[in-house]
């Protein structure tokens, strides 16, 4: 049985294809204007890396912001049961999930079957998601990816006095302006990210073990941060990218739905 | 006796000398990164408008978020204190001061003195500050002095999604790209950062009557919204950008007098 996943989101779209639960394929691309087009674009190419053409896919479940606009999905699903089903099925020991991703933030507790206990979500506020780094690391002058690197190399990080984005796109000028190096100001913005996504996560109560998908969990920075803040160490995701768990979750649920309505 | 206020703001400094009820002059420039010396310039500006020295202030007494750089000072007030003396200096009547600037944004509510009974703050976000229109007129391409005339226009405003500046910036790009009308989308900001500042209004309990003081008042698609977002006329005031140092030049006044 083949089924896949697609998850849309604010920033990337990413696609899974799986047969009898293993990984076929795999794709992850920058989200165009069109959700639809995306959508398209990322299949298109999951599909082309495991040879197969869109009518092999027995089920689709779709995800994330834009679920509702990709044409080719049996099912929509919300990114907070498909990055449940996922963490779950790559960690099955996972009891609470942080997800960051560009546009909004989430911690949630599942249980046993992946199933959603409880959740508390920011999408409000630009400060604690993707956006957030994003914004500070292109005033840094130094590229997403390597922006969890400088924690590393920081000596003495510095203290982000505000938290809204606008207020500390101005402090980090200031800082550079004062000649403080980039690793410095990049541990600070690190810090700030992870002592935001704790103020949240601590509300729904965190239970061992724990993990981080989205994005965000990529950077080495905030992890480490983080890590500190919670006093409890983040599994990490090795079997695939973290940013695919939402989509891995989908091809899950899409493989429960398709043997369902094969039963019935 | 001559007096002087000096408001230096995140984004301009603002000087104003009176001599008793009468103001002689006044100056707003936009402020530098060092706020002694936009203190400095403004004051000098206001000086050579009204030809005096600054041997003629009896008293100077700075206000605004860089009053402790200001060189010349003779003593400081904070500028919630300072927009509520101003204000009832300029409409007896009012009660309630809502006060939008380039970083913050005030409701604040006073006595017949235009002594402060009440006050909410917010300069931790910066939607609901001037900061937020700045940045909107920026990404439309337009000049912020010409939001208000545009706004005009509308006939649909668009409702925003989003509050965040971040996430609404994003917001205003995609409604452009969707082809739609840019006064619509100036009157659905102003409506936004309008109901901002009623909530924080509501807040104070706000009495009758109500002034709009700070930058953003200049701008009479801003000051349309809020009266439709209080539901309340709000009373227009002369100066509402030099709210604060003419306030600050009334402090001054009851300094000198309660030192004689």
């Amino acid at each position: 049985m083949i089924t896949a996943g697609c998850d849309v989101g604010s920033l990337t779209s990413k696609a899974i294809i799986m047969n009898d639960n293993r990984i076929v394929a795999q794709e992850l691309i920058r989200s165009q204007i069109k959700p639809a087009e995306s959508a398209v674009a990322v299949m298109e190419c999951a599909l082309q890396k495991a040879g197969l053409t869109i009518q092999d896919i027995n089920f689709c479940v779709g995800t994330g912001y834009g679920r509702d606009k990709i044409p080719f999905v049996q099912e929509a699903v919300s990114e907070i049961t498909c990055h449940a089903m996922g963490a779950r099925w790559l960690l099955p020991t996972v009891k609470t999930v942080i997800d960051i991703g560009g546009q909004d933030c989430k911690a949630m507790r599942i249980d046993k079957d992946g199933k959603i206990v409880k959740f508390i979500t920011n999408d409000k506020c630009a400060s604690g998601t993707g956006r957030f780094l994003e914004v500070m690391a292109r005033i840094i002058g130094v590229s997403l990816d390597d922006l969890g690197g400088l924690s590393a190399r920081a000596k003495a990080p510095i203290t982000m006095a505000n938290a809204c984005t606008v207020w500390a796109q101005a402090d980090v000028i200031q800082h550079l302006n004062d000649g403080i190096a980039a690793e410095d100001i990049g541990a600070g913005i690190n810090n700030a990210m992870a002592s935001r996504m704790a103020v949240l996560a601590n509300n729904i109560g965190l239970e061992r073990d724990l993990c981080m998908t989205g994005g965000v969990a990529k950077n080495v920075g905030v992890v480490a941060a983080l890590e500190k803040l919670l006093g409890m160490t983040i599994k990490r995701i090795k079997k695939v990218d973290p940013q695919l768990v939402g989509a891995v979750g989908a091809a899950l649920i899409a493989a429960d739905k398709c043997e369902r309505s094969a039963a019935s | 006796m001559i007096f002087a206020g000096c408001d230096v703001g995140s984004l301009t400094a603002k000087a104003v000398i009176m001599e008793e009820e009468k103001i002689l002059a006044s100056e707003i420039i936009l402020a530098g990164t060092k706020p002694a010396l936009s203190a400095q310039e403004v004051m000098d500006k206001t000086l050579q408008k009204a030809g005096l020295s600054m041997g003629k202030i009896a008293w100077c007494v700075g206000t605004g978020y860089g009053r402790k750089q200001i060189p010349f000072s003779n003593s400081e007030e904070s500028e919630i204190a300072c927009h509520g003396r101003g204000a009832v200096w300029s409409a007896p009547a009012v009660r309630t001061i809502v006060d939008i600037g380039g970083q913050d944004a005030k409701a604040i509510k006073v006595d017949e003195q235009g002594n402060v009974i009440r006050y909410l703050y917010n300069d931790k976000c910066a939607s609901g500050t001037g900061r937020f229109l700045e940045i909107m007129a920026d990404a439309l391409g337009i000049a912020l002095d010409d939001l208000g005339k545009l706004a005009r226009n509308a006939t649909d405003p668009v409702t925003l999604s989003n509050q965040c500046v971040v996430f609404a910036e994003t917001e205003i790009i995609s409604l452009v790209n969707e082809g739609r009308n840019v006064a619509d989308i100036i009157a659905g900001l102003h409506r936004a950062l309008a109901n901002r500042a009623a909530s924080m209004v509501g807040s104070i309990v706000a009495d009758a009557e109500v002034a709009m003081t700070g930058g953003v008042a200049k701008n009479s698609g801003m000051f349309h919204a809020l009266e439709t977002a209080l539901g309340v006329p709000i009373r227009k005031i002369d100066h509402p950008q030099l709210n604060g140092a003419i306030g600050a030049a009334l402090f001054a006044r009851e300094a000198t007098a309660a030192r004689s």
